[in-house]
């Protein structure tokens, strides 16, 4: 079973967040998701300052089997993005909630935080997912 | 469901993630893909190839049969037990499929082609073998076994019992034989490092392959298989050619014998309309400069105008680099650009192997 950590909230697209105590949103993608994807060897990353509307395609992971997009989870701007993943895309397969983030989000309309899931949800959205 | 080879519990039970390929249910990776290729490059790994196809081929008239077959030529194969890889061409000289075929005496020869081409190689085989009275016989009884790397040979060697080891050990590069009954060993592999191909009973396979991984064979999938043919400089049927594509477009030209003159195998006529109108369009090899992953289907800028496309790209674990194969204009230069969502990349274009024996073979 993958891991799914109840204080993040989830997108149907596998990209988990971290609201941060500043009001910026920490993305990631899943356990699950990198599991699916396999051993990461590239992550395109975004602008800093970029503007992203919710479900807006802003970063790619790269596994050796595949390009897979990872999509903003809701809208806002760039405010940094994980520089490390450049030469250790792996750390996405080993932290993926935590040295494996990708970027973070200033928020533009923070209450889309709440359509996102919760653990229990995201969970449930797996299982019926996978068959 | 998919078919299943006699290995297929082995698979689930290590964790084996499987997915179909060309119909069977078949290990992609069994956790790591990385670290099963490595493992391969630096010690020893074990593929189960049971899903490939074993055809026996016997008669009188079978070295004639090959002779007007294959695009390589089975004279090649003076000794017993000599291995020969080949493309079996259609008039038009398209590649019905690429196989490995073994000399085992003047009447009997062992092929083994690829599982996606299963039917349409058969239906051709039986085809061609009624003017020479030769029988064709698949051994879908048998399966198959790859055990690859430096130190491959040893850890086989090691479990085998004196009378196989007796056959096995004294083997040399691209030979094979058959040791006590129906198994048949060979030193030949898809991975570019040294090893065995192991045909044997399935009822003997699963616990060969248990005995293997007791002695630290470590089970690796087919998508460490795929990156180190790549990396190996070795073709795949499908993506790096097909039935559209000849051997001289396809990197293969090695491997036509055009010698003797009179030999008039299936598509010779169609290959040297080709040579004499000179070729359009060559495979190579794309070791890309930029960051990014090379991916099939990406298409390739030339410098002088011209395009062409990544038959077979990947990310190379040994070089950390993303490589591929290409099929370019004849024209193509020593570098070109690879589009990779929207963006042009640059790339070099080098020869293929990228690597032999665990080393680099090109310049980084």
């Amino acid at each position: 079973m993958s891991n799914i950590p109840v204080d993040l909230k989830y997108a149907k697209t596998h990209e988990w967040t971290r609201l941060n105590d500043d009001g910026s949103v920490t993305v990631g993608i899943s356990d699950n998701a990198q599991e699916q994807l396999g051993d990461m060897v590239f992550v395109e990353l975004p602008e800093p300052g970029q503007e992203v509307a919710a479900a807006e395609a802003c970063a790619v992971v790269e596994s050796v089997k595949a390009a897979s997009d990872v999509y903003a989870p809701i809208s806002g701007e760039v405010v940094e993005v994980n520089e490390g993943l450049t030469d250790s895309p792996e750390t996405v397969n080993q932290d993926a909630y935590g040295a494996g983030w990708i970027f973070r989000l200033q928020p533009s309309a923070a209450a889309e935080l709440e359509e996102l899931m919760d653990a229990e949800a995201y969970e449930v959205f797996l299982a019926s997912d996978t068959h | 469901m998919g078919n299943k080879t006699p290995l297929y519990d082995e698979h689930v039970a290590a964790g084996g993630k499987l997915v179909d390929f060309a119909g069977w249910d078949m290990p992609i990776n069994y956790g790591s893909q990385i670290e099963e290729h490595h493992n391969v490059r630096n010690a020893a790994g074990m593929f189960d190839v049971s899903h490939m196809t074993v055809v026996d081929l016997t008669g009188e008239r079978v070295g004639d049969y090959l002779r007007h077959l294959l695009a390589n030529n089975v004279d090649r194969l003076k000794d017993s037990g000599k291995a020969l890889y080949s493309c079996m061409l259609n008039e038009s000289g398209g590649v019905i499929d690429d196989l490995i075929v073994y000399y085992l005496r003047d009447d009997f020869y062992r092929m083994v082609v690829n599982a996606g081409t299963h039917d349409k190689d058969m239906a051709w085989l039986e085809q061609q073998a009624a003017a020479f009275s030769v029988k064709v016989q698949e051994r879908p009884e048998l399966a198959m076994i790859a055990i690859q790397g430096p130190e491959a040979r040893a850890r086989v060697l090691a479990l085998l019992s004196e009378d196989v080891r007796a056959v096995a050990e004294p083997l040399k590069p691209f030979f094979g034989a058959f040791a006590g009954g129906d198994w048949f060993i060979a030193r030949t592999g898809y991975t570019g490092e040294d090893g065995f191909e192991i045909i044997l009973p399935a009822t003997d396979a699963v616990r060969f392959w248990q005995q293997l991984h007791a002695a630290g064979v470590r089970p690796t999938g087919l998508g460490a298989r795929d990156t180190l043919r790549l990396e190996a400089g070795m073709n795949l049927y499908g993506s790096d050619m097909d039935e559209t594509t000849s051997p001289l477009e396809s990197a293969l030209s090695w491997t036509v014998a055009w010698d003797p003159q009179e030999r008039d195998f299936i598509g010779r006529q169609a290959l040297e309309r080709q040579r004499e109108q000179g070729l359009s369009r060559k495979l190579v090899g794309l070791l890309l400069v930029d960051k990014g992953v090379l991916r099939n289907h990406q298409k390739v800028v030339v410098e002088n105008g011209g395009e062409g496309e990544i038959t077979s790209g990947s990310f190379s674990p040994t070089l950390q680099r993303a490589i591929a194969f290409a099929r370019v204009p004849a024209g193509t230069g020593e570098t070109c650009k690879v589009e990779i969502r929207g963006k042009l990349l640059s790339a070099r274009v080098v020869k293929p192997p990228f690597v032999r024996n665990g080393k680099a073979q090109i310049e980084l």
